[in-house]
């Protein structure tokens, strides 16, 4: 019997994930002994107060580069910080939206209709357990793109996925439809899991090693058996690949953004997205990089198919939610370009455009809270006609969300298309480029085609209104727009400062 | 002094200036409009005074970095073809603003609105004319598409928001199509000593032969469909038609030109082999939309459709003498672009001024007008001859030019595109006799004549449509320097005429 030998921790490096997780602590603590009246604002103090303090644990940890902060199953590199802070900035602005508690269920776990239903609403109850739960998916969120073996990448999947799984239950109105669709993600993001273990397994047997290292050793080596390899490597990217929401493994995507309350769906759909990416990005950067034959033709088919395919169907949409998670399809086609790049340029260009769409969905999904009528939220489109008129600068906001996500020049959204297609195209890949510009001119048709309707429409009969937007949600609102024009107009600080720190270490 | 930067810094203050004042002063926000436009332009005959002609370099010079990542620099500088491009924006401008005094208040939005998205377009027009960085450039030519997507689709009338649609969609493939050129170039150009953006040093690329065509096609679809070139010139009627006259001109007077001084600056700088491969068939297309946007302007009903497809001819003459590659040919293709703007502008601003006097675009509706509204009869009158190139107005000179350079390279074209000129009196004396002259049409017997502020507006038109038909020099020493260099660098040498000449 081996002698136990005590891990060794660098607690300053991890020091973003554990504040965190000790954040979400202090949440289902307050959820249990404090009382009723208080419980609202302490959430939303202690949610946002862990956030910054965690952003700042990661600006300090910046330039510290460590292969060993916790027994070799996290790296802590410039990729991983950089997508730690996106993920954080996103994760507050998408707080804020939660805070606006008019969107969550009294009681989730009452029936639909039923009685207890309906006495919790009475009541006034509020739910404030959902603060806690986005702080245990941050926290997942944070370890998975940093996470350098494959038990703790797993680990870190479901500690960010099972909260999902429940956020997406949360909805106040059409509760049915917010069930389903919690449901339907559990059943489908369960089936993923077990297709990535599977994956995880072969490549244990492959390499007989779960670290990145040893896998990417074993694959130089090329001693191994190779069926085995492309086993591992398919069925761990079909689980990658279904929580970056790419066909054929997206079909849970439209209902869930559909029934999830909308301010989950905003930070579901933008930081869930920088984590899987950036998870992929260093599994395929690292240890699959020398293998690239058994993955990079696949990966363009699948990049292909994901951007032609959500282009296409988006267009047949008629409610906005909808719309947003083909449009969100579209784009982790354009993110897979990156990934296939397999260049530094790919590297900083992923980064780059993760954090510019993800802020972007969060101002999109802020505006989609905000127009509202006596029932709820309004997203069937046909309503949102003449928004222009009565709110211009609500539908301005969106409509800059909107140009964004088409990548109009002098948006963050241009930028990032033309560094993600150029790296792709540095590294040969010239048909995933070409498949990318076209599928972006028929995505621009729906982009505009909602412009349309805000802008030239006239309002219908029965008028849906905008609620005037809550403090935190304007800030989210306002912030968005900001970083989207200027991310558009003067990247330079932010090219620059990827290019500088974004080295993959091994 | 930065002359470019200021020029196109100019319109932008402006813009800004009337966007913080309050909905109700739209009067105040006219007239900053205007004054702000006739600003530029002063300051853009100050650059052209400047500006020395015999000198082929580009001039005027500002290059900082952008974006230092991808070798993105905001460069800009002018030569003579850029220039009097420039110079015909900043000319038309408060023309445009002048003469459509009252044609924003059709519109969804306020009239403030309006004039904001006529400045920032004016800007970025100027910077889509003096990018010298390709990069810039892109942004520009497609972020101009935003404020003119408002302009028809906010203010315009009719089915207007399908016809911005339809234009942006257009535009916006093309545009596409010139990204992935651009990355392409920029890849190559990383892979040949370092990424870059600058056209001097991307037409030197070594690329095969293949590439270089497929990129060409790439510039050349977007401009073909900014031109417009036949057959990518389906959304230009509808817009046309749909835009308020003001935004008309600006569209086919200015945007439009960017089409064609693409073709110039871009084909044919970056890419001289593929140039030459697709000439005859860029060839043909330009003699295709000489005729048929001649035969569909005489078969127009409309008279903003008509006007439309006049200058869909008149494009494909400027496209002929781009590449018929003469010293010639360029001159009266540049000289022609520059005509074109103020001869499309007083048909579109006199047309504009007799529809909102009718209430009607159709050609048939009018008739007799001479009698009731002399002045306006006659400017139309006159607009329409300068359309038609009549010998001692400006469109003469360089639809002259235009086929002298062609007839030397390629006679056949020549002379199949001197058809246009007998089509083009077709087209505007029978619109001027149906509309103008013969007995007054019942219900036209009391429209008003031109006004004050429209006499104001119109007469620098016209003048210049006199002044330079009668004697172009001013124009022609600007351009032929900077014509007469881009056919050495392309490696052609003008053809000796075969006969004559001693």
């Amino acid at each position: 019997m081996s002698e136990f030998i005590s891990p060794v921790l660098s607690y300053s490096l991890l020091s973003p994930i554990l504040v965190v997780f000790a954040g979400a602590i202090v949440g289902v603590l307050i959820e249990a002994f404090a009382s009723k009246s208080i419980r609202p604002i302490a959430q939303i103090s202690v949610a946002i107060g862990t956030l910054v303090l965690s952003l700042v644990q990661v600006w300090r940890i910046r330039n510290s580069g460590s292969t060993t902060a916790a027994m070799g199953s996290v790296i802590i590199d410039g990729p991983g910080v950089l997508l730690q802070a996106s993920i954080l900035i996103i994760a507050i602005l998408a707080v804020f939206l939660i805070a606006d508690t008019e969107n969550f269920a009294a009681a989730a776990a009452a029936i639909p209709g039923s009685p207890e239903e309906r006495e919790s609403i009475a009541r006034g109850q509020q739910v404030t357990e959902v603060f806690p739960l986005t702080l245990f998916a941050v926290a997942g969120m944070l370890l998975f793109p940093v996470a350098s073996d494959l038990i703790t990448l797993f680990v870190a999947l479901e500690v960010l996925s099972l909260p999902l799984y429940l956020m997406a239950g949360l909805s106040r109105r059409r509760r049915l439809l917010s069930q389903e669709s919690a449901l339907k993600y559990f059943l489908l993001g369960a089936f993923s899991s077990a297709f990535f273990l599977f994956g995880a397994a072969y490549l244990y047997g492959y390499s007989g090693s779960v670290s990145f290292d040893g896998i990417r050793n074993a694959v130089i080596g090329g001693t191994g058996n190779d069926v085995f390899l492309l086993i591992g490597i398919a069925f761990l990217s079909i689980g990658l690949l279904f929580k970056v929401g790419a066909v054929p493994f997206h079909a849970w995507s439209p209902d869930v953004y559909q029934g999830a309350p909308t301010p989950v769906t905003a930070f579901m759909a933008a930081a869930t997205k920088v984590a899987a990416f950036g998870a992929m990005l260093r599994i395929y950067y690292t240890s699959f990089a020398n293998a690239e034959w058994s993955w990079r033709p696949l990966l363009v088919g699948i990049a292909i198919i994901t951007m032609v395919f959500g282009s296409l169907v988006a267009i047949a949409q008629r409610d906005v939610k909808r719309m947003l998670a083909y449009s969100s399809i579209a784009h982790a086609g354009f993110l897979l370009t990156g990934v296939i790049a397999l260049n530094k340029a790919g590297l900083d260009a992923s980064i780059y455009y993760l954090f510019a769409y993800g802020v972007a969905t969060v101002g999109a999904f802020a505006v989609v809270t905000l127009v509202r009528d006596s029932a709820g939220e309004v997203t069937d489109l046909n309503r949102w006609a003449g928004l222009g008129k009565r709110s211009p600068w609500v539908a301005t906001s969106f409509a800059t969300f909107l140009l964004a996500f088409a990548g109009i020049p002098l948006t963050s959204g241009f930028i990032g298309k033309f560094s993600i297609f150029s790296a792709a195209y540095e590294s040969g890949s010239t048909a995933v480029v070409i498949a990318g510009v076209l599928s972006s001119a028929i995505a621009a048709f729906f982009y505009i085609r909602v412009i349309v309707l805000m802008f030239f429409s006239d309002p219908l009969e029965d008028a849906t209104s905008v609620v005037i937007p809550s403090a935190l949600t304007r800030i989210t609102v306002l912030f968005s727009v900001a970083i989207t024009i200027f991310l558009g107009v003067f990247p330079s600080p932010l090219l620059d400062f990827i290019s500088n720190i974004a080295i993959f270490i091994r | 002094m930065n002359y470019l930067t200021l020029i196109m810094a100019i319109p932008l203050f402006g813009a800004g200036f009337i966007a913080t004042l309050p909905q109700t002063k739209s009067l105040l926000a006219k007239q900053l409009a205007l004054a702000t436009t006739l600003i530029a332009a002063v300051a853009t005959i100050l650059m052209t005074i400047k500006f020395e002609r015999s000198n082929t370099a580009l001039q005027f010079i500002e290059s900082y970095d952008w974006i230092k990542a991808f070798g993105i620099k905001y460069a800009v500088g002018v030569d003579g073809i850029a220039l009097v491009l420039i110079l015909m924006t900043a000319l038309l401008a408060p023309i445009v603003v002048l003469a459509g005094w009252n044609e924003s208040e059709g519109g969804r939005w306020s009239t403030k609105t309006f004039y904001i998205l006529i400045l920032i377009l004016q800007t970025m027009s100027f910077g889509v004319f003096a990018a010298t960085d390709v990069f810039l450039f892109y942004v520009f030519f497609e972020a101009m598409l935003v404020p003119v997507y408002f302009l028809i689709g906010g203010y315009g009338s009719g089915e207007r928001s399908a016809a911005a649609v339809k234009f942006l969609l257009y535009s916006l493939f093309g545009g596409l199509l010139m990204l992935a050129s651009i990355i392409a170039l920029y890849v190559i150009s990383g892979e040949q000593g370092g990424h870059t953006f600058n056209i001097a040093a991307l037409s030197e690329l070594e690329m095969s032969s293949t590439t270089q065509n497929l990129l060409f096609l790439g510039f050349f679809i977007a401009f073909a469909i900014k031109a417009p070139l036949f057959p990518f010139h389906t959304w230009l009627p509808d817009a046309a038609k749909s835009a308020t006259p003001g935004t008309s001109v600006l569209l086919l007077g200015v945007l439009d030109k960017v089409g064609t001084f693409g073709m110039i600056r871009y084909c044919l700088a970056l890419f001289p082999e593929a140039t030459k491969t697709f000439t005859p068939l860029i060839i043909t297309l330009s003699l295709i939309s000489i005729v048929y946007g001649a035969f569909l302007a005489i078969g127009a009903k409309d008279i903003k459709r008509l006007i439309a497809y006049t200058s869909i001819s008149h494009f494909g003459f400027i496209t002929l003498g781009i590449f018929a590659m003469t010293t010639q040919g360029h001159s009266g293709a540049t000289l022609y672009m520059f005509n074109h703007g103020f001869s499309t502008a007083a048909l579109f601003l006199v047309a504009g001024w007799m529809i909102s006097r009718r209430g009607s675009s159709t050609i048939a509706d009018f008739g007799g007008l001479q009698r009731v509204t002399p002045i306006m009869a006659w400017t139309f009158f006159i607009a329409g001859l300068s359309s038609l190139a009549l010998p001692g107005l400006s469109s003469f000179v360089s639809e002259f030019l235009v086929l002298v350079g062609t007839f030397t390279r390629y006679p056949v074209a020549a002379v199949i595109a001197t058809f246009g000129i007998v089509l083009a009196a077709l087209y505007i004396l029978i619109p001027v006799q149906r509309a103008l002259h013969g007995p007054t049409t019942p219900g036209n017997e009391n429209l008003a004549d031109l006004n004050l502020r429209e006499k104001v507006a119109i007469a620098p038109v016209i003048a210049v449509i006199v002044l330079l038909g009668f004697y172009p020099a001013p124009a022609l020493n600007i351009i032929n320097p900077a014509a007469a260099h881009v056919i050495t660098q392309m490696g052609f040498i003008d053809p000796a005429p075969t006969h004559g000449g001693k």
